[in-house]
């Protein structure tokens, strides 16, 4: 005997109390602490905050436990606790130029201004798993030094002088806000910029692999990668004048781009640009392949119908927390709709079977 | 109720952005109205343009239902209600003539509702034309241009390949003489409904578009002179209430190809068997038997 369904809300909490068990795991290992996260899992941490658009390692490195590590679901918690973030006003463009550097290199040139710094990286680690970790985590303390005082002019700044880069127009036009704003096309470069940088690091890497093996390909050399932290200023109407609030690491990418010239425009290279929070520099190197890809149409480029130069594309597929939204709601129920093709397909069916039964009697 | 949120969740600059964007929606009906959605602690897919149109139209007073595939035990419906008491405090029913909004996926009530009452729709893909053409940029421009043969077209094709117009929910309306609209996933029994009293509202998240038919709309299923639209459901009657008029489920009830057929709408199914009414296999109506 068939009684209507019932009980969502009860599987619901048992649910929830099953998964923050789970979440746990065995109780006889110590529990993770929220600063263990966030010292020991830097890098999860900073893919948290650049793809959830919210600069908080605290907040980043709670996320990743309540969500036992699915870094998606972690990113998916921090945006929407952004959203409800009131809005106090906005900041001055960060000086990346003033960065206090962790690490600096270009692979245009062998030395320049301000000095190549490798920083710590996993470059030039060999991948074999090292089995002292699993009984002591203790490190050796690392080589320091002085830095350098002062700013690291950018790398593209010296071709720049020479007129063999092209030259990006100021402006000092206020964009238009990706979180506040419909997404509406076509996107100028700032929106994309927007885009790209809380968008998913798997969909950019990919994108960015693309336009590296043909698909609008357009060579691409790391003219500067850096890493370190930026001050953040705000003006303060009431003060006059800009004061810090606060600092942060950033990962800023230029690439150097092969240009033949048009017929506007002289032969020199061209830029692509990455910016992104934390230490995340193959989310940066990637989002400066695709913004220069994206940008075929301004240098007069063709379009060769690749996937990544297709704006519409790349920025309507490269948010994370929709995709898996979207992707993850088909495990809804849909018996209604599913319903209505089982009877469409009896009924034709039946006919297509009527309309071949006499054709089989002759 | 939960005091560190506003009243439902969204606070009172974002609800007056989307109240703009659903008052523009009803002064030009089908027209997919874009608007700044914003990211709520449940998945894109899940409802988000639903829950924040809800949360734009609630007032305290309010009584709110939510239903899913027609039934407010579904744990989605249960979810977005549950999300609601907490957040807006405000009274729920399931009783679809008790409550003010009713928020809804994939289903219409069977009951008629009235003009004081508003019904929110959950839209996944708001583009009717989407599944055509996969752009925005170019099926915006369609709609402006009252391009829509490639609609017609289809359905024709529908017709030679397989005798009969080939979809069976989420089947596109006219409304008023002039936009195409996707009335969302509901089964194509639910259109001839889409003309009601109440205000109907949807919204879509993910997709940033609001869009809305106010009372008495003419909403006409697209169809062709030798080939009307059909409304059609299940050849049977509810199992459990013997409605003949309902839209049914299918429920496999054993692994011998054993099934029987129940109202998809829980609450109408319900009030029938509490009024006497008694389905093939059913059990008269005690309280609480379900």
């Amino acid at each position: 005997m068939y009684v209507a369904v019932k009980g969502g809300e009860k599987a619901i909490d048992a649910a929830h109390a099953w998964l923050a068990e789970e979440r746990r795991g065995d109780v006889n290992v110590p529990e993770l602490s929220v600063e263990q996260i966030r010292e020991q899992m830097t890098l999860a941490v900073n893919r948290v905050m650049a793809e959830g658009s919210l600069y908080d390692p605290d907040l980043a490195a709670l996320a990743i436990k309540q969500s036992r590590g699915d870094l998606i679901e972690a990113i998916f918690l921090i945006r929407a606790y952004r959203t409800t973030l009131p809005r106090f006003g906005s900041t001055n463009p960060v000086d990346t130029e003033a960065m206090q550097c962790d690490r600096r290199i270009s692979a245009t040139f062998k030395d320049a201004p301000g000095g190549q710094i490798l920083g710590p990286t996993f470059d030039y680690t060999h991948r074999l798993l090292d089995f002292k970790l699993a009984a002591d985590g203790e490190a050796p303390e690392a080589p320091r030094r002085e830095t350098q005082a002062g700013p690291v002019p950018h790398i593209t700044d010296f071709l720049n002088k020479e007129g063999l880069i092209q030259t990006e127009a100021d402006s000092d036009e206020t964009p238009r806000d990706l979180t506040r704003e419909p997404l509406e096309l076509p996107a100028d470069r700032a929106l994309r910029l927007q885009s790209l940088t809380r968008g998913d690091e798997g969909f950019i890497l990919g994108m960015a692999y693309s336009t590296q093996r043909g698909y609008a390909r357009n060579h691409a050399f790391v003219g500067e990668l850096r890493i370190g932290t930026c001050a953040v200023e705000m003006d303060i109407p009431e003060l006059g004048f800009a004061v810090e609030i606060g600092e942060i690491e950033l990962t800023e990418c230029e690439t150097v781009n092969q240009f033949a010239g048009s017929k506007s425009e002289p032969p020199q290279f061209t830029r692509g640009y990455g910016l992104v929070f934390g230490q995340t520099e193959r989310k940066a190197i990637s989002m400066a392949l695709v913004d220069r890809a994206l940008r075929w149409k301004e240098m007069g480029e063709d379009n060769m119908g690749a996937p990544a130069q297709d704006e519409e594309f790349v920025l309507y597929h490269a948010d994370n927390i929709q995709a898996t939204g979207f992707l993850e709601h088909i495990k809804l129920p849909h018996y209604v709709d599913f319903q209505s093709e089982l009877e469409l397909v009896r009924k034709m069916r039946a006919e297509a079977q009527a309309q071949t039964m006499p054709e089989a009697a002759e | 109720m939960n005091q560190e949120y506003n009243f439902a969740y969204l606070d009172e600059q974002t609800k007056r952005m989307i109240r703009r964007a659903i008052l523009k929606g009803l002064a030009i009906p089908g027209y997919q109205v874009p608007f700044a959605s914003r990211e709520m602690p449940m998945p894109y897919g899940w409802g988000t343009g639903g829950v924040q149109v809800s949360a734009s139209v609630l007032t305290p007073e309010d009584t709110m239902k939510v239903i899913d595939q027609g039934a407010d035990d579904t744990t989605n419906a249960v979810s977005i209600r549950k999300f609601f008491e907490k957040t807006a405090g405000v009274a729920t029913s399931e009783e679809t003539a008790k409550a003010d909004v009713i928020q809804t996926r994939h289903r219409i009530p069977e009951e008629d509702l009235r003009e004081d009452q508003i019904l929110v729709y959950q839209v996944p893909i708001p583009e009717p034309l989407r599944f055509l053409e996969p752009r925005e940029t170019e099926t915006r421009k369609m709609h402006a241009l009252e391009e829509y043969g490639l609609m017609h077209v289809k359905l024709y094709e529908d017709i030679s390949k397989n005798g009969a117009i080939s979809t069976s929910y989420a089947y596109p309306v006219k409304v008023e003489g002039r936009y195409v609209m996707d009335p969302s996933p509901i089964p194509k029994f639910d259109n001839p409904k889409l003309e009601m009293a109440a205000i109907q509202l949807f919204g879509a998240g993910r997709e940033q578009r609001i869009y809305a038919l106010p009372p008495y709309t003419k909403v006409v299923s697209l169809d062709f002179e030798d080939y009307p639209f059909e409304a059609s459901k299940a050849d049977h009657a509810c199992d459990l209430c013997g409605s003949e008029t309902s839209y049914l489920d299918e429920v496999i009830m054993d692994d011998a190809g054993g099934r029987m057929f129940v109202c998809s709408d829980t609450d109408f199914c319900h009030s029938r068997r509490a009024a006497g009414h008694v389905g093939a296999q059913g059990v008269p109506f005690e309280e609480d038997a379900a």
